[in-house]
């Protein structure tokens, strides 16, 4: 049997490499080049960077398996990047790393392996699969701290017949245990942060230079339509936000609402940020299809806790969820996924909150 | 592993490695001291030199420049020359060029030079009259290539440089015979150029030495400023030990070439005319004209060269796309695209490429192993 290991060169896909050699298969390991700067070398900063493809290089020649980069910058910029910005333009807070998932990754990666002779496609990811009867379950990951289940949402059991995701199975401290034992160079790597196509300086600036649409000003608005003053970009502000508003006002304020068509930004109070639901587009189900019962928990942002809910079918194919509990800032763009205790049932973007 | 890339890079001949060794350990001394040690250093580099100059026919082993490859050669032989004097000279360079070449003009561009770039037609070959068109009596630099690194087509540097000279007689004609040195007779006499390159890991030396010849009358900018070695045309110590590994490997080229020539050429021949069997619909790229007898740049329609070369890799032949950058990751081919090729069609382009240790079995095996993983693909 043969495994292709997604190789960012971090210490998760590191040991992932590693666990497959111990399982007997033989391992390729691949690192997707997505982004590239002006003279097409790897960027130097943030996830997938040269150093970062450096590392996974030289794990790989320590554990004596092939490693190759594949090049896939242009559909990366085409269908995440640019995507990206537009999201921006739009007035969203989007999630791309889970848009590379859904729209690039997994694809490419799925195709490689099939086009590379190999059985199953593995990552690094913290989250485990489960098979029974009913077909491929995904389940959030032993280390409840580290679990990524979020950004897997959209793998359809088709994907999940071919996907392994061995450090899953373990805690951050047993994956890098297992890798300081092993002698990998990445066992004490710090988890990386950035987005992989923002090089330098903030995402902001990144979007004013490339999305300049992104970027207009416009009214700075309170609740009542009153404007407050002029803000100097739509970019600089996510539903939710209580710092760096621009602005000192008697009382603690947050945007609400940002309105992409006037460039106006909504600001209101801890009350008004509270949404009773959302509205989710572009779902999809693990099983294929929704689950049998409307009581699920929802997870609206990656750093949260899943909260209880009721799903329901809405009109052209989105999906309404309405919280337990009213929750504060639901930021369309980011993604919700639905769970039933551990197990992701599915998920997509959040297009807009219920009031 | 059946070793195919023998135009990136090929292994040290026994004769380099001999050549070397003394030089490695107690001969290591610096051409430049006083003592003996030097003295037996600076005498086994000159010898290298006035053996590298018979060897291409120079009129004078100071017409020799050793540098620190082919890449070094190429800048300056570029750069050198549109920078002579102070002046900003005109540079001319065909689109298919290395990039040693290709960003050398770029670079004298940015600082006020004149550059102009000839294309090539869709078999990569060039037209002589553009190249002579091109020039004009502030052109001081015409670098056209002996024979392309990826396609492996051969330009007519000769006719290039007579026509050349036609037009704008000061104008030096430079050709980058890298790739071409292994296989093809390359002496002044022979290309027509006033300078040439060459890199010693192509054709059997180590890597990181390499040499320009370039006439002692020819006003060149140095590139590489320091201690004032080669005429003031390349500082730094010599990589004694590397320079005469390279002329070793020279004389042992020019020697065995014509053998060389026959044997590779035909395990080339027969690998093209296998695949072709396996694969009616294979293209191979400038197989109507002159090109080099180790190479064998083909399009397999329908299977990706990413693909292709890392199942090949997994299955025990080393080969290679066009071009790839720094992480390894394969890039869409200049010369390719100067051919106007499509992006989608230079991604389905392999290079296989033979070389002096290429056996003559090799091209039927290679192409069994190629024709079988291309059926497993397609």
């Amino acid at each position: 049997m043969k495994a292709l290991v997604a190789m960012s060169g971090g210490v998760d896909s590191s040991v992932a490499a590693a666990l497959m050699l111990d399982q007997g298969y033989d391992v390729i390991g691949v690192t997707l080049k997505q982004w590239e700067g002006e003279n097409g070398e790897m960027p130097l900063a943030g996830c997938c960077t040269v150093s970062d493809s450096e590392d996974a290089r030289r794990v790989a020649a320590q554990l004596d398996v092939p490693y190759y980069v594949l090049d896939y910058v242009d559909e990366f910029t085409e269908k995440v990047v640019d995507h990206f910005g537009e999201m921006y333009a739009a007035g969203k807070t989007p999630n791309p790393c889970i848009e590379c998932n859904r729209r690039v990754r997994f694809n490419v990666l799925l195709e490689r392996t099939a086009a590379l002779g190999c059985d199953v496609l593995v990552t690094g990811h913290h989250a485990r699969i489960r098979h029974d009867d009913a077909g491929y379950h995904l389940i959030r990951a032993v280390d409840g701290t580290k679990d990524q289940s979020y950004v897997l949402h959209m793998l359809s059991q088709q994907d999940l017949t071919r996907v392994r995701l061995p450090v899953g199975e373990m805690t951050k401290t047993k994956v890098r245990e297992y890798a300081a034992q092993m002698g990998l160079r990445t066992a004490a790597k710090p988890d990386s942060q950035d987005l992989c196509f923002v090089t330098e300086g903030s995402y902001r600036d990144f979007i004013r230079s490339r999305f300049p649409e992104a970027a207009r000003p416009g009214p700075l608005v309170s609740s009542d339509g009153s404007v407050i003053a002029q803000h100097e970009g739509m970019v600089n502000f996510t539903i939710g936000q209580r710092r760096g508003l621009g602005v000192a006002l008697g009382e603690r304020r947050y945007v609400v609402d940002i309105e992409p068509t006037t460039s106006t930004v909504v600001l209101g109070t801890r009350e008004e940020l509270l949404a009773a639901g959302c509205i989710v587009e572009d779902v999809s189900f693990i099983a294929g299809g929704p689950p049998a019962s409307a009581a699920i928990s929802v997870k609206i942002r990656y750093r949260s806790e899943p909260v209880a809910a009721t799903l329901t079918e809405a009109s052209g194919g989105s999906w309404q969820v309405r919280f337990d509990q009213p929750q504060l800032a639901v930021a369309p763009g980011q993604a919700a996924v639905f769970y039933n205790d551990n197990e992701v049932l599915g998920g997509g973007t959040i297009s807009g909150a219920m009031r | 592993m059946l070793y195919l890339d023998h135009a990136a890079t090929t292994q040290v001949r026994p004769e380099t490695r001999a050549a070397m060794a003394p030089y490695l350990d107690d001969a290591c001394g610096n051409p430049s001291g006083i003592h003996a040690v030097s003295r037996r250093a600076k005498n086994a580099l000159e010898e290298a030199r006035e053996k590298a100059a018979a060897l291409l026919g120079a009129r004078h082993p100071l017409e020799i420049v050793f540098t620190g490859g082919g890449t070094e050669a190429d800048n300056l032989a570029v750069v050198g020359s549109a920078l002579a004097e102070g002046r900003r000279g005109g540079v001319v360079i065909t689109a298919v060029e290395h990039d040693a070449v290709i960003e050398s003009a770029s670079f004298v561009e940015m600082l006020g030079c004149q550059v102009e770039r000839i294309g090539v037609d869709e078999n990569g070959r060039i037209d002589v009259s553009a190249v002579a068109e091109a020039v004009d009596s502030k052109t001081a630099v015409v670098s056209v290539m002996t024979a392309n690194n990826e396609t492996g087509v051969l330009f007519p540097v000769g006719e290039i440089a007579a026509a050349v000279r036609e037009t704008a007689p000061t104008t030096l004609v430079h050709t980058d015979a890298v790739q071409a040195f292994v296989s093809e007779p390359i002496t002044v006499a022979d290309t027509g150029a006033d300078m040439i390159s060459l890199a010693a890991h192509k054709f059997g030396g180590p890597k990181g030495v390499g040499l320009l010849y370039v006439p002692r009358e020819i006003k060149l900018e140095p590139v590489v400023h320091g201690g004032g070695q080669e005429l003031g045309r390349r500082s730094g110590t010599h990589n004694v030990a590397s320079i005469v590994g390279m002329v070793a490997a020279m004389e042992a080229t020019v020697l065995g070439r014509a053998e060389m020539r026959a044997r590779v050429g035909g395990a080339r021949d027969i690998f093209e005319s296998s695949l072709r069997e396996a694969i009616p619909d294979l293209q191979i790229t400038g197989e109507d004209g002159p090109r080099l007898v180790q190479h064998s740049h083909v399009r397999i329609l329908g299977v990706p060269a990413e693909t292709l070369l890392i199942r090949l890799d997994q299955a025990g032949l080393a080969a290679a796309a066009g071009s790839a950058c720094s992480s390894g990751a394969i890039e869409v081919s200049h010369v390719l695209a100067a051919m106007g090729m499509t992006e989608a069609a230079a991604g389905e382009c392999v290079r296989f490429s033979f070389g002096w240790p290429t056996e003559t079995g090799d091209g039927a095996a290679a192409a069994q192993l190629v024709a079988s993983t291309v059926a497993g693909l397609r």
